[in-house]
């Protein structure tokens, strides 16, 4: 079963989240639904610093030993950290997928995107519709 | 879609199933890593019903299975298995399967799912172009349920429901038997790299037969094991899947199978691929790893000095290696083990280099 979706971030419909860091900027992932479907992840491509992205665009790619998965950015703006040890440690995303196993931090062009997101409720609800 | 006699069996275990040639079939249960390591380290079950079985009976089977199979059915005793392709007039690979010999007129031919009917199709054609007689052809693949148990402790976990003793039998050797008093065929032979073995018995009964086996594994390590596990252990071993490294236009040479292509008898395909093999061929399958960051996959490009040069057939993450591994086609000079070359993964450009197959061989004990 999936962990629980915490409430201090909002959710995209292609199970990515977005945490805002209250400075401008937000970390970003793959929802613990996520990586249960992918299952062992042995490889995080990660986006280049400065690489800058709209929201629903690629900043990163996953791939389990079956399957390659885009992971869209949540909102637009520009890449300012990177998680560097999903290069040795991928499998962070399936032990902590909210947590440890973050990916990027992308400075906002406009906050005010974050409203196109789910909250944790919304998204939960996603996850029964689409049978989960 | 298709389901085999297992369907409910695989989704009561919770696995994820996929479209296999039309097959629903289960993928996974729990990992692929898991399973992987499951059948290297102990066993592995698989439900391989989906493969197809073709029975070639009748006085005339022998001087027909040598028209249309590249390998030389001469000196096969009974309880022999032996891979074997069947080629087209060009040399072509209409599919790669093994061939049993139960008798003297009497041999299974056990093919891959997805070429199953095209193979049918191709072997009733030549009986009746070439007039071949006392030759039947059966299509027994609904009525036989597969599994294949492989792994180390493979041998142990079978012997406890198999009527007769396995200790005797050798890598491809396979004995008619009883499993659960019902007829039964067993080889040890299988598409993992490991020791293991491959069970026929009637439909109706497959299901029993893998509850019993699961039964007696699950304490020694066992574990149902998906697609996705059988994909990974082939390819470590450097075993080739038909439709990623071979289909119509790919002839034996070009990839591993010189060995199965008995060109001092005649069959179909057999002299196109002496005039191949006199040319010499222009690609070569060859293995890869990766040195550079990423996992190559079906269908990437292969470069060398910046100019394509080849495709991969099959690639992934290889659990038991931990590194990116596999098999593309590539022109003969650059097949050497040794050579350096890029595939294009999305954007970039990830340095590999040429290895011999196999990736992974097992510990003889």
């Amino acid at each position: 079963m999936a962990k629980e979706n915490p409430a201090d971030r909002r959710y995209s419909r292609e199970h990515e989240w977005a945490k805002d860091n209250g400075d401008g900027t937000i970390t970003t992932g793959i929802t613990d639904y996520a990586q249960e479907m992918l299952t062992d992840i042995v490889y995080v491509e990660l986006p280049a610093l400065g690489k800058k992205v709209r929201q629903g665009e690629t900043i990163a790619v996953v791939e389990s030993v079956k399957s390659v998965s885009d992971v869209y950015s949540p909102v637009s703006g520009e890449v300012i950290d990177v998680n560097g040890v999903l290069e040795n440690k991928p499998e962070l995303i399936n032990q902590d997928a909210f947590g440890e196993g973050w990916i990027a931090k992308v400075r906002m062009d406009d906050p005010g995107e974050l409203k196109n997101l789910l909250d944790a409720a919304a998204y939960t609800s996603f996850l029964q519709e689409i049978g989960h | 879609m298709q389901r085999t006699p297992l369907y409910d069996r695989h989704l009561k275990l919770g696995a994820r199933m996929i479209d296999f040639g039309g097959w629903e079939m289960p993928v996974q249960y729990t990992t692929v890593i898991d399973e992987h390591r499951a059948t290297r380290e102990a066993a592995g079950l698989f439900d391989t019903c989906h493969m197809g079985e073709i029975d070639v009976t009748g006085p005339g089977s022998y001087a027909f299975l040598q028209r249309v199979l590249s390998r030389d059915l001469a000196g096969m005793t009974d309880g022999r298995m032996r891979l074997s392709l069947l080629t087209d007039h060009r040399g072509g690979i209409i599919d790669d399967l093994t061939v049993y010999r139960l008798g003297d007129d009497r041999y299974r031919l056990v093919t891959n799912a997805v070429t199953k009917d095209k193979d049918l199709i191709w072997l009733r054609r030549v009986v009746q172009q070439e007039g071949f007689s006392g030759v039947e052809i059966m299509d027994v693949t609904d009525r036989t349920g597969k599994l294949d148990l492989q792994g180390p402790r493979s041998a142990e976990i079978l012997q406890s429901l198999v009527a007769d003793s396995l200790s005797g039998l050798k890598f491809y050797d396979f004995i008619e038997t009883e499993i659960l008093g019902l007829g039964a065929v067993v080889s040890r032979s299988g598409y993992t790299g490991e020791d293991g073995f491959e069970v026929y018995v009637p439909a109706e009964a497959v299901g029993k037969v893998w509850d019993k086996i699961l039964e007696a594994g699950t304490p020694l390590g066992l574990k149902p094991a998906g697609l996705g596990a059988r994909d990974t252990l082939r390819l470590e071993a450097g075993m080739m899947l038909y439709g990623n490294e071979m289909n119509e236009s790919v002839t034996p040479f070009e990839v591993v199978y010189g060995w199965a292509t008995d060109l001092k008898k005649d069959f179909i395909g057999s002299e196109a691929l002496r005039k191949q093999k006199g040319q010499g061929i222009r690609r070569k399958l060859t293995g890869f790893e990766l040195t550079g960051r990423g996992i190559a996959r079906h269908g990437y490009a292969v470069f060398k000095n910046g100019r394509a040069i080849g495709e991969v057939t099959s690639g992934t993450f290889s659990p038991t290696l931990q590194k990116a591994i596999g098999m593309a086609f590539v022109p003969v000079e650059h097949s050497e083990p040794g050579t350096q070359v890029d595939i294009r993964i999305r954007d970039n450009r990830a340095e590999a280099r040429v290895v011999p197959l196999p990736f992974y061989k097992r510990k003889i004990v």
